[in-house]
């Protein structure tokens, strides 16, 4: 079961080793994980997303919960979230193929962010699932990729603060 | 008031009631221990190595129940720690370990004696600092104490730079601390405390479960007062025992792996387990898949990430085991005939059990030439006083001191149970006499584990620490060759420890006094007279070599698949 774990920590060296750790040390899977300070300067907030049956999801919950610098763990089921990732893509452009590329990029409503004779650098945002495809451009050429790794944000309009 | 980060250090362990430390200099920790020769109202014990420094702290805050304090220097200082630091954190040991550091400029610059103790030590304590500014400092000691202390206890370290210690700033002790991201939940839920005394008094087989956290949480008279209400049969894990009197007939002794027969067959037949402060070890649990097959499961725990962790559960709480247990007490006393009926079927329940004690008592074949450990420890027991503090070491002599001794009261055993530490037993019973000067503190060993930290005889005689060292000798690391013996083929590889040692002239090297036993007949006097010597004395036992802990539960087999003859 593929589960997004939203974690607000302390802004503070070590932090994200003792989370990392954690999850090493106890044998949970990353997935992905993206960190970033919050609005409020004190405080991180970290989106992981992890692996595991529901005994393993509920002691990841409680672990991270122990930790001294995790102030909050939300735990978002499937629908409850909005997720968002982006990738930067570096494809082989050349001749015949750059229409292709733009058409796909159009498709996928991305945008190119740098051009050369020989290729094109896409910056695609959207739900990981869009972002995974528009890696079918493979055959077209694909000379490089980056992904954040999600972020996600709970529906509604409740907020949680930091 | 103005002073330097040394000083603040001291004034900050002194306002948090520390008596004692023990602690070894070195280049980083110069400026603190010059702090020191002045600073009178701490009692400093230089260990001869850290881990033992660490270990006695250990000892220390199990037998007095207040928190630990070790200091050593940094680089290997700090790295010899880190035994003693998983030690207690797998028991949950509440300890505050300082260590120097490398001037704040010099971090990450491979300096002379540098290690990263803080990253090496996350995974093995509750929480770490590193001090990067003396302002912060008294702010980060008071966390430090309150983390350690606090919900499911254990140790906390503060890396300490050496130009902290140096730097001046205003001491000023804060009142309280407010962690956001650390409120432990300490008041059980009413409502689930309702559910489980209702799922007690249901109950037709029940069994109360006991681990560490009904010592840790100075829970023992709750427990004994509501095993005895109800009439429930109580067994504890190793860290559990001395908090329900073992000589109670309710009492089950030990469960697991070299638990007794009845307190396996009991948690395998029973229909409800309450656990009370334990984790469902392995080495308590066997098989996971066939645990306790029949029971419903309360589980009483501070710590949530214990419960549902190995096994299921069918109603948690979450809690101070103390009050949890006192609230439970109260509810049982509304509930009127329901008591008297539980009482009742109970009684059958009881009935069952005295057959399997019956049948299979904790037990072991008496010789006339050699000596048995067990009867050791019976006499051990005998013949010390009745608020004796045993500690003990790792391997078969904890097993039979644990099956054999008989626990009474709540923190009167010391032992590494979680991380099974060899060499954790003589420096454990330092830090306890340190803090009972007049209590009879007794180290049960055996031969290989003494060897590990007998450089702490030293220690004991320097500072008239008068403990009682028992050696049970079979010049065998006894408890792989009892494995080796069952599982492989008596093929002892590198168990025999060959070398005979005289420890006597050993304990006399030192300026103690040991005395030896040989024969069955020998081991009363040899006791009496280790026990009216003043100072520190070994007690040496050569016992029968190939003797085995019995009963056994190989591992990954069931409770019930246990050998009782071999």
């Amino acid at each position: 079961m593929k589960h997004t774990i939203t974690v607000l920590v302390e802004n503070e060296f070590g932090v994200l080793s003792r989370v990392a750790g954690l999850f090493s040390g106890r044998g949970f899977n990353i997935d992905s994980l993206s960190v970033a300070p919050t609005n409020e300067e004190t405080l991180s907030r970290m989106t992981i997303v992890t692996r595991g049956d529901e005994q393993v999801l509920e002691q990841i919950n409680k672990q991270l919960n122990k930790l001294i610098d995790v102030i909050k763990v939300i735990d978002f089921t499937d629908e409850s979230a909005i997720e968002r990732e982006m990738a930067l893509i570096k494809v082989t452009a050349e001749e015949e193929s750059r229409a292709e590329v733009l058409r796909i990029v159009d498709i996928f409503r991305a945008k190119i962010i740098d051009v050369t004779p020989k290729s094109y650098t896409i910056e695609a945002t959207g739900a990981p699932a869009k972002v995974d495809a528009i890696l079918e451009l493979r055959p077209l050429g694909l000379k490089e990729i980056v992904r954040t790794g999600p972020v996600a944000i709970g529906r509604g309009a409740k907020g949680w603060k930091g | 008031m103005k002073m330097n980060g040394a000083r603040i250090l001291l004034e900050c362990l002194k306002l948090e009631g520390v008596d004692t430390v023990f602690g070894y200099p070195g280049g980083t920790v110069i400026n603190l221990y010059d702090e020191l020769f002045s600073f009178k109202e701490i009692r400093h014990i230089l260990p001869r190595h850290e881990q033992a420094g660490v270990h006695a702290a250990d000892g220390y805050a199990r037998a007095t129940g207040k928190v630990g304090v070790a200091i050593a220097t940094s680089g290997p200082g700090a790295t010899n720690t880190v035994t003693g630091i998983a030690t207690a954190y797998m028991d949950s040991i509440p300890l505050v370990i300082i260590t120097g550091q490398v001037p704040t400029a010099l971090i990450g610059n491979d300096a002379f004696q540098e290690v990263d103790i803080v990253g090496i030590t996350r995974p093995c304590t509750k929480h770490n600092f590193l001090v990067k500014d003396v302002k912060e400092l008294a702010a980060i000691v008071k966390k430090a104490f309150y983390i350690a202390r606090s919900g499911r206890p254990g140790p906390v370290l503060v890396d300490l730079p050496k130009d902290v210690q140096i730097a001046i700033a205003e001491f000023k002790y804060p009142d309280s601390v407010d962690i956001r991201g650390y409120k432990p939940t300490i008041e059980g839920h009413p409502r689930q405390i309702e559910k489980a005394v209702a799922m007690m008094l249901a109950a037709k087989k029940p069994v109360i479960y006991v681990g560490g956290g009904a010592v840790l949480g100075n829970a023992a008279a709750e427990l004994t007062t509501l095993a005895r209400r109800l009439g429930a049969p109580v067994t504890t894990t190793l860290m559990g025992l001395g908090s329900f009197p073992e000589d109670d007939p309710l009492s089950l002794g030990l469960l697991g792996m070299h638990g007794t027969y009845y307190a396996n067959m009991a948690v395998t037949n029973a229909d409800l387990l309450v656990a009370v402060g334990a984790r469902f070890d392995d080495r308590v649990t066997g098989k996971i898949a066939t645990f306790a097959p029949h029971a419903k499961i309360i589980h009483i725990d501070v710590d949530p990430t214990s419960i549902k962790k190995n096994v299921r559960v069918d109603l948690p709480i979450v809690g101070d085991v103390k009050g949890v247990l006192a609230r439970m007490l109260k509810v049982v006393e509304e509930q009127g005939d329901k008591v008297a009926e539980f009482k009742q079927a109970a009684g059958h329940w009881l009935q069952e059990i005295e057959g399997w004690k019956d049948k299979y008592p904790l037990t072991y074949k008496q010789a006339a030439s050699v000596i048995k450990p067990q009867y050791v420890i019976q006499k051990l027991r005998e013949l010390s006083d009745d608020d004796a503090i045993i500690a003990t070491d790792v391997g078969q002599h904890q097993m039979w001191t644990a099956q054999f001794f008989t626990f009474t009261k709540p923190r009167t055993l010391l032992s590494s149970g979680g991380l099974g530490t060899m060499g954790y037993g003589l420096p454990a019973a330092m830090g306890a006499q340190a803090a009972f000067p007049k209590r009879q503190v007794i180290v049960v060993c055996g031969d290989g584990g003494f060897q590990m930290n007998l450089q702490e005889l030293a220690t004991l005689v320097q500072n008239r620490l008068p403990v009682k060292i028992v050696i049970l000798n079979n010049n065998f690391l006894g408890m792989v060759r009892q494995w080796q013996e069952l599982f492989f083929d008596k093929r002892y590889s590198q168990t025999c420890l060959e070398l005979p040692i005289d420890f006597v002239k050993l304990a006399e090297a030192f300026g103690a006094k040991g005395f030896q036993a040989t024969k069955p007949d020998e081991v009363e006097g040899v006791i009496k007279k280790g026990f009216k010597t003043a100072g520190p004395v070994i007690m040496e036992f050569k016992i029968a070599r190939e003797e085995k802990v019995l009963p056994m539960v190989p591992a990954g087999a069931s409770l019930n698949e246990m050998v009782l003859n071999a």
